[in-house]
């Protein structure tokens, strides 16, 4: 029993040991200060569907052995393109939102597939580079939303060059999975629960299609790519076309994440906003138990809820315990950085 | 004790893990006395210079029994750099030199003369400046010792690679108090001139009273250099002789001959040269760092198990990985007089070669997944078996997969929890027989094995040879084993090809005598009976 | 491996003239494309040369220490240290308290430096041990801990200064008592409340008559170097010295255009000669570049650049390589700390909360655009790389306007030139050092 118990430690690192207590015992603070615990339920669960895609687009990069994708900016900007060309060709709700996701598609993958090859340029270096390969597209698409011609009163400014820097998704297909079968219930001795079923079930599709992709012969290659390179070779399998496969299906899912996000945020947000989204994702999937090297579905839906969880809850408890100030932006930022720097120490190689 | 020895070391025993490698050595180096050390791989000579240099690793599996003596002094010498203060220096195989540095940054590498400066004085001798012009002048010197023409202030990197071996000497000549030098394996990488330069000068400093200990397996330069040699053979000393009162072939015997277990009795293995040809390699070569084959043709006959031997670093390694297109191949390889693709694996598992690599946790294993897995995953990838197909939809049939892992666990007797245990968990000899079963799965005309016992504790490595044996005699499959133990390569091959300097030095029978498969190791075989004819 | 750099000489030695200047030109390609596109930025923006000079000179008197701290882990081969972020925030941990306790000018900046001292020391020892559980993935560590630190900062100055930490301040503090405001005064408007220009206004000089100065002294050095040479012993010493009096002479014809040019500005009364030089800021940043010379000179210089270029051998020749790695990493965060000293004494507010954060980017852009790479940093390449990083900078939103009437263009464009030049740098060395290891593979 003993032993077993120490094993978990280990296994688990005291950082997340950390984490975990530290989630546990403000969920406990934020029953004693009286919080309205339906309330951060509610929240923590749509926080949970918007934010869960970004994270699982962790998965297919983490496992081809690219290390977690901090190039997830390219993704997203994908994905915003797909977003603002729905709003052009002026579609709404649902046609607008799948609209939205299968336009960004072919982007993301012509984006990945060159980002896959610079990858397999640079082995043994991709999380540097995949981070500034990151900020430095930002700014150069930053250069591209004043240039483009999108027309749209909606979107560009009225007067001046360019699109809005955020972009109201209100008439458009903001919240449209939320409201999906949203299922809103009073449970006495706990007040009222909202379920946004369809962003947690589009979600979860989302999280059983990587699981079964990965259960494949392409997607038991890729594992054994990312895994064991030279096991690969001499199975085979070829390493560099599946770490693109990998880096594509990250990017893929960087797309359809930002768009879930911000359907369920209500504003599209560019210029410089996608800077520093791959740094909580990466977070997240780390909290839930993966490592630079391994990764799993279900480190997905228990990094985002803990990570998330934590962010959520942690605002008003810190609120009310002291007057003014937002520490959980601090606290996010401490977390969130120093289970990544945890697993740099746990990155084997290298050398 | 006796001043008249530079280096005495006595009754030197060591165990690693239960495993005797050293028992009861003694040595015994005069000044200006070249004593070789000649033995194969794992007879224990590299164990014996780890004691003599205090290495970390003789320390943390135990320490050693024995006494080591310089300069009749008995001595206890706990780490390398202790080693460097009593006068013993060692010049490395590999090249411990700095390319982007010059010549005498190298000679002085973290021994650099420095002088005070008005900061070191303040703040400690760390920040004192290096005294360039006498650093050059000290490696003038050495380098002058040696006769080296080359300029102290060129840099490493343009240099070619008989020199650097002469830098390193420089350096280690250049510590003033040095009395024992150990040379390992000093000419494995240089050209015959340069190697007769590197002998040259060992003379001349061993003229000035250095010892030197050379480690060697060359038996020419044995003879040519040495005034006594000892010879290991699995952690004794076999012999002491004096050069003039011996010759290449009684060496040969010496470094090889042991009482070959044989497995199997010998008339069930008649020899294979008859046997139609089933793979042909012509002028092979494979840049592996370490084991390049450079040009070998080679006829592999239908159902014979093929042994393949060498000393390491020769280059036996090289060629299966080569084949299998590990590592950049050039030369042509037929498989039953079809002409295949080089550097491409998946022509060749597609045409029924298997492969069991050398390197089973770097190459052979998934670590962290399953028995079964490991098992099945190159037979799904190359040959889509194991999976359910709906339209271009695949899915992994886990019930066929675990069926067929069982039935292997049962075959092969893999010891295990059940095919859902990690092979990380799995002892060495049952993670040998995973790799086995994988290359199994993929039903092989042609298995390539290499270093098939490596790290098996010896009731394993008996289990793994009659399996071998086994598969060769039932299924008629053709086996190429390549082994560094030449014992077990008797045991059970039907053909013996020995590789040395990345070519074949000849085929022998396991039958041969002891004298040439020694001399064929030593790369002496032709050049000696070329002489006797 | 020895085989092909054999090769590789003798082709080298083969190639015609043309071809060096090509290697020239290749090897310093990014320095140049910048240079162009500086003067086209220059050409563009329409700026007024003196303006553009004058500004030229306060970025790269403000800013150079802290390129220059970049300098000593890159020797020690552990990249571009992102962490001096670190080091910057100790430098503002000192300036929060010698302005909290009201001592301004020099004294108050050299008290700033004493008190940074201890906490950079500390940051840089905590940094480096990380680092050296990372080996092989130090620079996205040391960006990492950058941000790591951040948060601790603002969880330090926002919330715990007021409850955990007793400090009681109106000016520095928010209202509620509790946190560092967002923005310190370091001058105060009449009544000097802070460190603003303490360094930089002891001694102001034109900046051109300090040029015709240096220049002459300058000339006069190497007049000395080039006669007073001691006795040739033999042959080879001889072609040394021949090659040292041709690098006398030529330093000396370069400085000599310096000083025609510096004359002809003054004599010519061009507003460039109006330029004022802080002349001590200057010897500071002088007082460190000879620093990163003399470091290499030395015994702990050498050891520097031994790990640096193999940590295996530096380890098997006996010098203790963490130690060494750790080393580097302290002084670079006391350099760092001192460098934002400097950088804030001439900007004269502190941003609690964002003073920092850019830091360690720029400068690294600043160091790359200069011509250094992951694994060589020159002082040379520090300085020129502030000019021409602070050329973009200074040039980049006008000539966005005036090209594309926005000059959020320009800005932009400066900010994907920061990141890409980072990006591109990174990539080209792992590329490179790929490259080097295939290649090592294919000779047979």
């Amino acid at each position: 029993m003993d032993r077993s118990i120490r094993e978990l430690m280990n296994h688990l690192g005291l950082p997340r040991i950390i984490i975990i207590l530290f989630f546990i015992s403000i969920c406990i603070m934020a029953v004693f200060l009286g919080l309205p615990t339906d309330m951060l339920t509610n929240q923590v669960l749509v926080r949970i569907g918007m934010n869960g895609v970004l994270v699982l687009a962790m998965v297919p990069a983490i496992l081809s052995g690219t290390g977690p994708n901090f190039g997830l900016p390219l993704g997203v900007i994908c994905g915003l393109l797909g977003t603002l060309i729905s709003i052009e060709m002026n579609l709404t709700g649902f046609p607008g939102f799948f609209a939205a996701i299968i336009i960004s598609i072919p982007f993301a993958v012509i984006v990945g597939w060159v980002y896959g090859l610079l990858l397999n340029k640079v082995k043994g270096s991709e999380m540097m580079i995949a981070t500034y390969t990151g900020f430095s597209v930002v700014f150069l698409m930053s250069i591209g939303w004043i240039i483009m011609p999108f027309k749209s009163p909606e979107m560009v400014w009225p007067i001046g060059k360019g699109l809005r820097v955020t972009i109201s998704l209100g008439e458009r297909f903001a919240e449209v999975l939320n409201k999906l079968w949203h299922i809103d219930a009073i449970i006495p001795g706990f007040g009222e629960l909202k379920i946004p079923t369809g962003l947690l079930v589009f979600f979860f599709i989302l999280c059983t299609i990587v699981w079964l992709f990965l259960r494949s012969k392409s997607g038991l290659a890729l594992k054994t790519a990312g895994d064991n390179p030279k096991f690969a070779i001499a199975s085979g399998i070829n390493v560099d076309n599946n770490r693109i496969i990998g880096t594509v299906l990250s990017t893929v899912l960087g797309a359809i994440g930002i768009i879930v996000y911000t359907q369920s945020y209500g504003f599209i947000q560019l210029y410089q906003a996608p800077l520093m989204v791959a740094f909580p994702a990466v977070a997240a999937i780390l909290i839930g138990g993966a490592s630079a090297q391994k990764a799993h579905v279900s480190h997905v839906i228990l990094g985002v809820f803990l990570f998330q969880g934590l962010l959520t809850i942690a605002l008003p408890v810190a609120s009310s315990i002291m007057s003014e100030g937002n520490i959980s932006e601090a606290l996010r930022m401490i977390v969130q950085n120093g289970i990544i720097l945890y697993a740099l120490t746990k990155v084997i190689g290298g050398e | 004790m006796d001043t008249k020895y530079t280096l005495q070391m006595k009754n030197i025993h060591k165990v690693y893990f239960n495993n005797k490698v050293l028992n009861g050595v003694n040595i015994n180096v005069k000044p200006g006395e070249i004593h070789a050390l000649l033995g194969e791989n794992g007879a224990g000579k590299s164990t014996l210079m780890n004691i003599l240099f205090g290495m970390p690793v003789i320390h943390a599996t135990g320490g050693f029994e024995g006494d080591v003596y310089i300069n009749g002094q008995l001595v206890n010498v706990k780490s390398p750099k202790e080693a460097m203060k009593l006068g013993i220096g060692m010049v490395h195989q590999e090249f411990m030199l700095i390319p982007g540095f010059t010549i005498t940054e190298n000679i002085k590498l973290n021994r650099e003369t420095t002088k005070h400066n008005l900061i070191s004085r303040l703040l400690g001798s760390s920040l004192k400046t290096l005294d360039k012009r006498s650093m050059e002048s000290d490696a003038r010197r050495s380098l002058d010792t040696l006769g080296l023409e080359i300029s102290e202030k060129a840099k490493v990197s343009g240099l070619p690679v008989g020199h650097m071996q002469f830098i390193e000497i420089a350096r280690e000549i250049d510590k003033r108090n040095i009395k024992l030098l150990v040379f390992d394996e000093p000419t494995a990488v240089l050209t015959e001139s340069e190697a007769d330069n590197l002998l040259k000068s060992m003379k001349k400093l061993a003229s000035t009273g250095i010892a030197i200990l050379f480690i060697t397996h060359r038996l020419d330069e044995v003879m040519d250099t040495a005034d006594n040699i000892t010879i290991l053979r699995d952690g004794e000393v076999v012999a002491t002789k004096k050069k003039e009162e011996t010759n290449v072939s009684e060496l040969a015997l010496l470094m090889v001959g042991r009482k070959i277990e044989r497995n199997v009795p010998s008339e069930n293995r008649k020899s294979s040269e008859d046997s139609e040809d089933i793979m042909t390699l012509k002028n092979l070569r494979v840049s592996m760092p370490g084991e390049e084959v450079k040009g070998i043709n080679l006829s592999i006959k239908k159902g014979e198990i093929l042994g393949i031997g060498g000393l390491a670093g020769q280059g036996k390694i090289g060629i299966a990985n080569g084949i299998m297109g590990l590592y950049p191949t050039r030369g042509e390889v037929y498989l039953k007089g079809k002409k295949l693709k080089l550097n491409d694996p998946k022509t060749m598992i597609q045409n029924g070669i298997g492969f069991v690599s050398e390197d089973r946790r770097g190459i052979g294993l998934l670590l962290d997944s399953s028995i079964q897995l490991n098992i099945v995953l190159t037979a799904m990838q190359m040959q889509n078996k194991f999976l359910h197909k709906i339209g271009p939809i695949t899915q992994i049939n886990n019930g066929k997969v675990k069926r067929h892992a069982i039935k292997m666990i049962n075959n092969l007797d893999v010891r295990c929890q059940g095919p859902q245990q990690l092979t990380r968990r799995l002892s060495g000899g049952n993670q040998q027989k995973v790799c086995i079963a994988r290359a199994l799965t993929l039903e092989p005309d042609i298995l390539f094995i290499s270093e098939p016992t490596r790290g098996i504790d010896v009731g394993a490595k008996k289990l793994i040879l009659d399996l071998l044996y086994k598969l060769n005699k039932e299924l008629g499959m053709t086996i190429v084993m390549t082994s560094s133990e030449l014992g077990e390569l008797r045991s059970i091959c039907n053909r013996i090809a020995i590789i040395s300097e990345g070519k074949l030095e000849g085929i022998l029978s396991p039958f041969d005598s002891d004298v040439d498969f020694g001399l064929m190791m030593a790369g002496e075989y032709h050049k000696f009976h070329k002489e006797e004819a | 491996m020895a085989n092909v750099n054999k090769l590789k000489n003798k082709i080298n030695n083969n190639t015609n003239f043309g071809e060096k200047i090509k290697d020239v030109v290749m090897n310093n390609i990014v320095t140049i494309i910048f240079v162009v596109l500086c003067l086209i930025g220059i050409k563009l923006s329409g700026l007024p040369i003196f303006f553009v000079a004058n500004e030229l000179v306060t970025r790269i008197s403000r800013n150079s220490f802290l390129v220059l701290a970049l300098i000593i882990p890159v020797l020690a081969g552990m990249g571009l240290n992102f962490s001096i972020v670190v080091g910057a925030m100790a430098g503002q941990i000192a300036i929060i308290a010698v302005t909290h306790w009201g001592i301004t000018g020099l004294p108050g900046f050299l008290l700033c430096a004493v008190i940074a001292f201890p906490f950079a020391v500390l940051f840089g020892y905590l940094t480096g041990k990380l680092l050296n559980k990372t080996k092989g993935q130090e620079m996205i560590t040391s960006m990492i801990v950058g941000y790591f630190a951040n948060g601790v900062y603002q969880l330090v100055f926002l919330f715990l200064v007021g409850t955990i930490i007793p400090m009681k301040n109106n000016v520095l503090m928010l209202s509620s008592g509790v946190g560092i405001r967002n923005t310190i005064d370091l001058s105060g408007g009449v009544k000097e409340t802070g460190i603003k220009y303490a360094l930089d206004q002891i001694l102001k000089l034109p900046i051109f008559y300090v040029l015709i100065a240096f220049s002459i002294l300058a000339i006069l050095y190497n007049i000395f170097k080039l006669t007073n040479r001691r006795g040739i012993v033999n042959r080879r010493e001889k072609q040394n010295k021949s090659k040292d009096s041709f690098k006398y002479i030529v330093n000396m014809s370069m400085f000599a255009i310096l000083l025609i040019l510096s004359i002809v500005i003054v004599a010519g009364n061009t507003p460039l000669k109006n330029i004022q030089l802080p002349v001590v800021t200057v010897i500071v940043i002088g007082v460190l570049c000879l620093f990163n010379i003399l470091i290499v000179k030395t015994k702990l210089g050498q050891e520097f650049r031994t790990v640096g270029q193999d940590k295996h051998i530096a380890k098997v020749a006996g010098i203790n390589v963490d130690r060494i790695r750790v080393l580097a990493i302290v002084i670079s965060t006391v350099l760092a700390a001192w460098g934002q000293l400097i950088f804030l004494q001439n900007i004269g507010t502190l941003n609690t909360y964002g003073s920092h954060e850019q830091i360690g980017m720029f400068s690294i852009a600043a160091l790359l655009i200069g011509g250094a790479s992951v694994s060589k940093a020159t002082v040379g390449q520090a300085i020129l790389g502030t000019a021409l990083f602070h050329t973009l900078f200074i040039v980049s939103p006008l000539a966005g306007k005036n090209l594309f009437g926005d000059a959020q263009i320009g800005e932009f464009f400066r900010a994907f030139v920061v990141y890409g030049v980072i990006g591109v740098s990174l990539g080209l060395h792992a590329w490179k050092n790929r490259a080097e290891l295939k290649r090592k593979l294919k000779i047979e």
